[in-house]
């Protein structure tokens, strides 16, 4: 990087109803309470494949810089271990923040076309509102057809490993009426102000 | 002693061998388990960052049947499951608006949520509630020379939990000297395996698990015990692919540990589902199993 270089982020280019958005959310509400002591970037396995750490997204979050934040891979890359949560002096709920940014970003499709892991929550979601239940094969494999198909090839050493072992069911399981499924999450969703998820 | 029970997703498909030894092991240990009807995905981490106020309704639909069977305690073998029917619970009580909404939701299918049920992990009930004095009485064939890095993966006691504690837990560690093996000292005991990154990002995961692998041999470890199905299924089923990736050796016999009891028992290794672990064909504790008539 030229070091001559200075990046200048203007007051005007933050957006102040970010911050207010995530803090409205439950477990979000102490963020500002935050003293960047770095101790949530310590604990987590993923920051040192992040982009951006967590201390430096919690910051970013709070005085509104909204685009940074979207496109860091860091909420991608959260793996929800908690780590940093339990560890927080000042008691913040890091990975429920975390959980809120992806919600955010997923609500309004700001993130990398064809991302694995927003396609992988999206396809999850959309199997437990059709059936109740989720088989781990049908979404491993709906995954991969949709992000990256090469992908089976290096997988089928290991599949046919599962399917020797009786580890591969292909029936899909489901609750008795996956009705009832629906009506929870209409009623949750017409709340929330949307009906369905972003699926491409 | 009788809880409702609720298996999850995975313990369906890849996590079977968890499943069939979990029930082997409450047989043996007269813990009665009762299948919540009807029960649905509690979410796992996925549909929570999608939407928080479905994730939490449906997590809570199955703590509302578990109540609406009578129960008073349920109880799950996957600790990622655990973590979320916990959470649900908190954030229910924690924030009475997420609560009423999601009691409104229930209400609309016919489902009262009440929030009588305590939500155990398996293990803590093994433990604390049958105890190590009957485990140990349970034993059979003592698992001396078993040298076992016990991992406890990130979500069995973070951050809901109501057993040990977050740093160093020691119930596993407990749990392995009451059948006769030797728990090293474990630092990255705690340590994510990468979760559900293992099907998106496998660069990444596989590198946290080589890490994890490492370190268990490098402490002396022989085998490595897990507690939670997908942990299970990361630590056990990509060692080759870590292998011939990072160039080194870690390979290391991975049960679950209920698979490890079930051993110390006597217990058939098939009715444990050891078959179905790869790690398990070429295991120096097969052979060592075999020598005083455990499996063949
Ligand atoms: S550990 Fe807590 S207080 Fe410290 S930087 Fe992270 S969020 Fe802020
Ligand atoms: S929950 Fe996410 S951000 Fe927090 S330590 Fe774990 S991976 Fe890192
Ligand atoms: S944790 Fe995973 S396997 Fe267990 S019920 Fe939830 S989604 Fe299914
Ligand atoms: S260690 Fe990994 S697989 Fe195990 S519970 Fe944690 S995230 Fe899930």
């Amino acid at each position: 990087m030229d070091v001559t270089t200075r990046h200048i982020k203007y007051q005007a280019d933050c957006d102040p109803s970010f911050p207010a958005a995530i803090k409205s959310i439950p477990g979000c509400e102490k963020l500002d309470s935050c003293i960047q002591c770095g101790t949530c970037s310590g604990v987590c396995p993923m920051s040192i494949y992040m982009d951006m750490t967590p201390r430096r997204v919690m910051n970013l979050v709070r005085y509104g810089f909204k685009k940074e934040v979207m496109a860091s891979n860091t909420i991608w890359l959260c793996s929800s271990c908690y780590a940093c949560t339990v560890e927080c002096p000042r008691e913040i709920k890091v990975t429920d923040i975390m959980y809120a940014l992806k919600q955010m970003a997923i609500r309004e499709k700001a993130y990398p076309r064809r991302f694995r892991m927003v396609v992988l929550a999206n396809e999850f979601y959309k199997m437990v509102r059709a059936r109740g239940r989720v088989n781990e094969i049908h979404l491993v494999t709906r995954l991969n057809l949709l992000t990256n198909p090469l992908e089976m090839l290096k997988m089928a050493r290991l599949g046919i490993e599962l399917i020797r072992r009786g580890r591969f069911s292909l029936r899909p399981d489901a609750v008795k009426d996956p009705q009832r499924i629906r009506e929870i999450m209409e009623y949750q969703g017409n709340g929330n102000g949307r009906k369905e998820v972003a699926t491409k | 002693m009788k809880f409702g029970y609720f298996p999850g997703c995975s313990v369906l498909g890849t996590g079977r061998a968890c499943e069939e030894s979990t029930q082997a092991i409450v047989r043996e240990l007269g813990v009665e388990l009762e299948e919540i009807e009807d029960w649905n995905c509690c979410g796992a981490t996925a549909y929570m960052s999608v939407d928080e106020h479905n994730a939490l309704a449906l997590a809570a639909r199955n703590i509302a049947l578990a109540e609406k069977q009578g129960a008073t305690q349920m109880t799950t073998p996957c600790s990622g499951c655990y973590l979320v029917l916990n959470k649900t619970k908190h954030y229910i009580e924690e924030y009475p608006a997420v609560g009423n909404r999601v009691k409104e939701s229930l209400k609309r299918t016919g489902l009262q949520y009440k929030g009588t049920v305590r939500v155990r992990h398996m293990l803590d009930i093994l433990v604390n509630d049958v105890g190590l004095d009957t485990i140990r009485k349970h034993v059979q064939h003592p698992l001396k020379g078993v040298k076992v890095a016990a991992y406890y993966g990130c979500q069995t006691v973070r951050p809901y939990k109501d057993f040990d504690q977050y740093h160093f837990p020691e119930t596993i560690d407990k749990l392995c000297e009451a059948l006769g093996a030797e728990p090293v000292h474990f630092p990255l005991k705690t340590r994510c395996c990468g979760g559900s990154q293992m099907g998106t990002l496998p660069q990444v995961a596989q590198r946290l698990v080589f890490a994890i692998l490492r370190e268990a041999k490098r402490q002396g470890a022989n085998v490595i015990v897990s507690v939670c199905p997908l942990c299970h299924f990361n630590l056990d089923s990509y060692q080759h692919d870590i292998i011939s990736r990072f160039k080194e050796d870690v390979g290391i016999t991975c049960l679950y540990y209920t698979q490890m009891m079930g051993l110390a028992f006597g217990i058939d290794p098939n009715t444990l589902g050891l078959h179905r672990n790869l790690t398990w064909d070429r295991s120096p504790l097969r052979q060592q199993m075999a020598a005083v008539g455990v499996g063949a």
